[in-house]
Parts: C-alpha cells; sequence; structure tokens
C-alpha cells in the first residue's frame, strides 16, 4: 500500500505525520519503508537521524557536441524546443540547466555529433532508522542540488525506491504547491493524505490540492493540525466535499516545543501514539475501499 | 527617474510566516506594488482583499496532440517521447498524456504521417488587482501544472512594469517555499532577499538550504526568525550563524496568536494590532533602512 502525505500549503505538518507515522507501524510490525520525496528541503532526517548506507547521485542527461564532427549547421539549435543549445558562429552552446533531456538534439542531429553526457542534479540517499525500542526501518532521502532549479528527476528518482509492492506500506513526505515535483510524488499512490489548517491559508490551499489529487484521479482524506486555532471553514469545505477527516491534532505548544526540537511527537505527547493509531485505521480503510463512480 | 526597489521575501520551510510578513509590509510601505510569486499556493489576496482588475490568460508551455485519423499507429512516437506521455502502444489508439508532456516537439518531428501537432496550454492566469495599499500583481496556476517558474518571472516583469507606469519606488515579492525553480526565478536582481524562519530543526536545516542559493547569486539577505520564542536557544543558534553567513541584519518576532486571528478576519496584522505587529513594524524599519539606495554600497559588502 502506497500513501502520500502532501498538502497545498507549506508547514501544515506533513514531515510531521509522516515521520510519526512511520515509526508508529514500524513498531506494530510490518514493513514500513519512508520516502522523503521533499526533495528541496528534505527534512525527515532531522527527527529520525538515519545512519545512511549509500549515496547514488542523480543524472539527467545533457547533451554533449563532438567538435570534430560538428559542422555548425545549426539543426540541434532548432529542434531545441527549449532554447538549451544554439549555434553562434561555429560554436555550439549547450545550456544545461535550461535542457529537459528530450533527446531531440542527439537523435537528430544529421552529422551523429551530439552525445547525451550525465550531470549529478541531485543525490538519493539510502538510510536505515533505528529508533529506541522499535524495528529498524529504511528511509530513502531525495536530496536536490542546492542551486538547481529542476527538482523533478531527483524526486522521481526518489520514487523509483517505492520499490514493486513488496514492502507493506509505503509513507511518501511529498513537497508542498501543486505543480510538477508534489504531482511526481503523489501518482501512484493508493490514497493522499492531504495535510491542513483551519485558517484562511489553509483552506484556500488545500482546495487546491483536492483538485489535483482529483485531476490525477486519485482519492484523498484529509488530517487537520492545529484543529482548534482559526474557523471551521476546512470542517465545512471537507463535509461539503465528502472528504473524511481521519486525524484532528489540536494546537499544543508541548508539540511545537517537541517539533522544534526535532522530536518525535509519540515519544514527546502522552495518548498520540492512541490518536495515531486511529487515525491510521481510518487511512487504510479509506485506501482500501474501492472507489464508488458518481 | 529613481528606479523602483525590490524586496523579496522567502523562507526555505513553508509555514513560516512570509505571506503574513508581506501582508504587513504592504500595510507599513504605503504603495508599494505587491507581487505575489507563490504562484502554486497564492495566498495574499486572501487578506488583502483586492478588487479584481484584469485578468490575463498565462500559457508556459506547449503540448504534442495527436490526429487519429491522420495516425497510422506505427508507434515511433512513444519510442522517442522520454516522459512516458504517449498513451496507447498496447491497443494502437494513440493519445498524449498532457500533464506528462513536457512540450519539447520530438513526436511532432519523428511522425511519419504528419499526424502530431504541437497546441499551446492555457496553465494559468495572472491578474492586476488593486488593494487598498496599492497595486497587487498575482496569479493562478493551473493546478497539476508544469512551468511556475516561469509564471514567477512574468508576475514580477508585470509587477516592475506597473511601478514604473505609477512611480512607485517600491516591489514587495512573496516567494514560493523551497529552494527549486520558483524560487530562483523569483530571486535573480533581488535588492533585498528577506528569509523569514522559525526556531525548529527544519526551519534552520531549509533555510541553511536556501541561503546557499541566495548567496549563489550573490544577493544582499535579511533573515527574519518568526515565533522566536518557541525555542529561543535554536532562535539564537540560527541569528548567529546567519550573521555569520553574511546577513545584512537578524531580526526576531515572538509567537502571537493575532497573527492567526488577523488571517481569520481577513486583514493584515498591523490593523489588527498587538505584539507582532509591533515587532513587524520595527523588522519593517530595518527592512526599508537597508532597502534605502544611500546604504547600497554597505548592503552590497556585507
Amino acid at each position: 500500500m502506497r500513501i502520500a502525505i502532501a498538502s497545498g500549503k507549506g508547514g501544515t505538518g506533513k514531515t510531521t505525520l509522516a515521520t510519526n507515522l512511520a515509526a508508529l507501524l514500524t513498531a506494530r510490525g510490518g514493513a514500513v519503508r519512508l520516502l522523503d520525496a521533499d526533495v528541496e528541503e528534505p527534512d525527515c532526517h532531522l527527527f529520525l537521524h538515519p545512519a545512511i548506507e549509500r549515496r547514488e547521485p542523480v543524472r539527467v542527461l545533457v547533451p554533449e557536441v563532438d567538435e570534430g564532427l560538428c559542422t555548425a549547421c545549426g539543426v540541434c539549435a532548432e529542434v531545441c524546443a527549449f532554447h538549451a543549445i544554439t549555434v553562434i558562429g561555429s560554436t555550439v552552446l549547450v545550456f544545461p540547466e535550461l535542457c529537459h533531456s528530450c533527446g531531440a538534439c542527439e537523435l537528430l542531429c544529421p552529422e551523429k555529433a551530439v552525445h547525451e553526457e550525465g550531470r549529478d542534479t541531485g543525490v538519493i540517499e539510502h538510510g536505515t532508522v533505528t529508533l529506541p525500542g522499535r524495528p529498524a526501518f529504511p528511509l530513502v532521502t531525495g536530496v536536490l542540488t542546492v542551486g538547481e532549479a529542476k527538482a523533478v528527476p531527483t524526486t522521481r528518482a526518489t520514487m523509483a525506491a517505492a520499490g514493486d509492492g513488496s514492502v507493506d506500506v509505503v509513507l511518501i513526505d511529498a513537497p508542498p504547491g501543486t505543480s510538477c515535483p508534489v504531482i511526481e510524488a503523489v501518482r501512484g499512490s493508493d490514497l493522499v493524505v492531504l495535510v491542513t489548517e483551519p485558517t484562511p491559508f489553509g483552506l484556500h490551499d488545500l482546495v487546491l490540492a483536492v483538485a489535483m489529487v482529483r485531476a490525477l484521479d486519485l482519492r484523498c482524506v484529509v488530517a487537520i493540525n492545529r484543529a482548534d486555532l482559526g474557523d471551521d471553514r476546512v470542517h465545512a469545505f471537507c463535509a461539503a466535499e465528502g472528504i473524511e477527516i481521519v486525524l484532528e491534532l489540536p494546537h499544543d505548544r508541548r508539540i511545537a516545543k517537541a517539533y522544534s526540537r526535532g522530536e518525535l511527537l509519540l515519544d514527546a505527547v502522552d495518548g498520540l501514539e492512541q490518536t495515531l493509531s486511529v487515525a491510521w485505521e481510518r487511512i487504510v480503510v479509506a485506501a482500501q475501499t474501492e472507489r464508488v463512480l458518481s | 527617474m529613481t528606479p523602483s526597489r525590490e524586496l523579496v521575501v522567502i523562507s526555505g520551510k513553508g509555514g513560516t510566516g512570509k505571506t503574513s510578513v508581506v501582508a504587513a509590509f504592504a500595510a507599513l510601505a504605503g504603495g508599494a506594488v505587491l507581487a505575489d510569486c507563490d504562484v502554486d499556493a497564492a495566498d495574499l489576496h486572501l487578506v488583502l482583499d483586492p478588487k479584481l482588475g484584469t485578468e490575463h490568460e498565462f500559457s508556459g508551455r506547449r503540448q504534442a496532440v495527436i490526429d487519429r485519423g491522420a495516425c497510422t499507429a506505427c508507434g515511433r512516437c512513444a519510442e522517442v517521447c522520454r516522459f512516458a506521455a504517449v498513451l496507447g502502444a498496447a491497443d494502437g489508439d494513440y493519445s498524449v498524456d498532457s500533464i506528462a508532456c513536457e512540450g519539447c516537439e520530438l513526436c511532432q518531428r519523428v511522425c511519419p504521417a504528419d499526424a502530431i501537432h504541437m497546441e499551446p496550454v492555457i496553465n494559468g492566469a495572472w491578474m492586476l488587482s488593486e488593494t487598498r495599499f496599492g497595486p497587487l500583481v498575482h496569479a493562478r496556476l493551473g493546478v497539476a501544472e508544469d512551468n511556475s517558474g516561469k509564471l514567477v518571472t512574468l508576475v514580477r516583469n508585470e509587477a516592475r512594469s506597473v511601478a514604473e507606469e505609477r512611480g512607485l519606488l517600491l516591489v514587495i515579492v512573496d516567494g514560493s517555499p523551497g529552494i527549486g525553480c520558483p524560487v530562483i526565478a523569483s530571486l535573480a536582481g533581488a535588492d533585498l532577499v528577506l528569509a523569514v524562519t522559525e526556531p525548529t530543526v527544519s526551519g534552520r536545516h531549509d533555510l541553511d538550504r536556501v541561503l546557499q542559493v541566495v548567496r549563489q547569486f550573490r544577493l544582499p539577505f535579511a533573515v527574519c526568525v518568526n515565533k522566536a520564542d518557541l525555542n529561543p536557544d535554536l532562535g539564537a543558534q540560527i541569528a548567529a550563524e546567519a550573521s555569520a553567513a553574511g546577513a545584512a541584519f537578524v531580526a526576531t518576532v515572538d509567537y502571537d496568536p493575532a497573527v492567526t486571528h488577523a488571517q481569520v478576519a481577513g486583514i493584515d496584522v498591523i490593523a489588527y494590532g498587538g505584539r507582532a505587529a509591533a515587532e513587524i513594524t520595527r523588522l519593517w524599519e530595518a527592512v526599508s533602512a537597508s532597502l534605502s539606495p544611500s546604504l547600497e554600497g554597505e548592503v552590497l559588502d556585507a
């Protein structure tokens, strides 16, 4: 089962939910794997302190031109939809940060003077999390190299570590927002848990996130953080849209302080293990329920 | 004429209070152009109550479309597509997955039957609205859409033209969380970058990454530790690290539920009043001092 934890608005508690659920589930005996797919700002490791076993670079293909074969005919520049390659006089210039690795220049160069080389834009860290009194579980973290604009190849490489379905539960900590890196992280999930807060910003961005989930033909449930802060418009929206609220966490300074120190809430707040267990049962039921066509 | 100055507010981590700070700055600046560049989750309008002026379509990309009548089902398009965007290899009924298509045009170029053409995708809109504090340029990115960087660049450019036309001296940009394409698109050429963070392990980690990007661009920057009293020790550590990294100044704002209450009431925190309002006013004074042209040399050298 693959469960993605996402949100429109940032800072609503995605990482808190993902890390604590992983810790909860490993203690219950199933095989759990956590993927940190928020590659621009991956934070799960700050709470879970994995021992990193290996690092794999994320390579994207960019063109290289063999000057011996190149006749500066300009076809490569003409066929590049992203203006990532240009010909000035007899020189071919490549702008790797603009390249989408589509392969057009290589395929269409009449002189076969273009070949593709790997360029590192991120790294995938494979680690093991060992929390006191709980069985170890794997954490896979995608880390976008600072200064790189395109997050998607690293997100995609992180998602490749979801495996073949042999793991009981794959949890995904997705990035905030609704655009390309988020889509890459939530695609293929059995259920998306959207974390929000009951404020105008939280609601506005939740509405966008729900639209994204539906555009991808996925299903979602909602978790409300700092549920007693703000107003009741998120509840009203979920009721109107028929979206189940699986979890409500109160605005609690103990939770905020534990989070600020990088502690798991399961360890810091009494009763939270029970609250999260109930939420998890609801998530499982929602993920396994056959879609009812309306 | 003095060219307008541009303040870009970012955070690394989401949910640290960027938009609330920008809305407060809007109230304090009195006549700045506001640019909401968090195009994925644009929220600034929720507290500025804008009157919508003009709305314009945004097309950030083109996508391939297969003419089923002309298609001979040879499968060449699916073979060359690197984005798994050509569907139908199983049954020969070929079509393009519009979300996966990146618009590289390669399928169109190799199709022997000339059955593929490119169409612009309308994947968002940008708006010029009027708020009680000045013009607001904001945008809406279609859900599940790509190219937020292009839309960010467009919003910034439009905000700058509005400033020029109306003789306004400041553009305040509300940026995106993260460090990727929309953030990079919002940074180039900024006169001052203000990073709003919080005293949490994630706030510190994410600030460190986004400040590395800011420093690669060699931009002057300042840091605000929001909700500083949540973890004063970590707040002090973040402040010390930011100063060591070259921040023009570091300010702190304590947690104040008035910030959320103001948002629920749909107004800026300055109008709502309270402790945070006073602290954000002090922050604004430091920001405007850093932005004033007479200090430019010092800020750039810092």
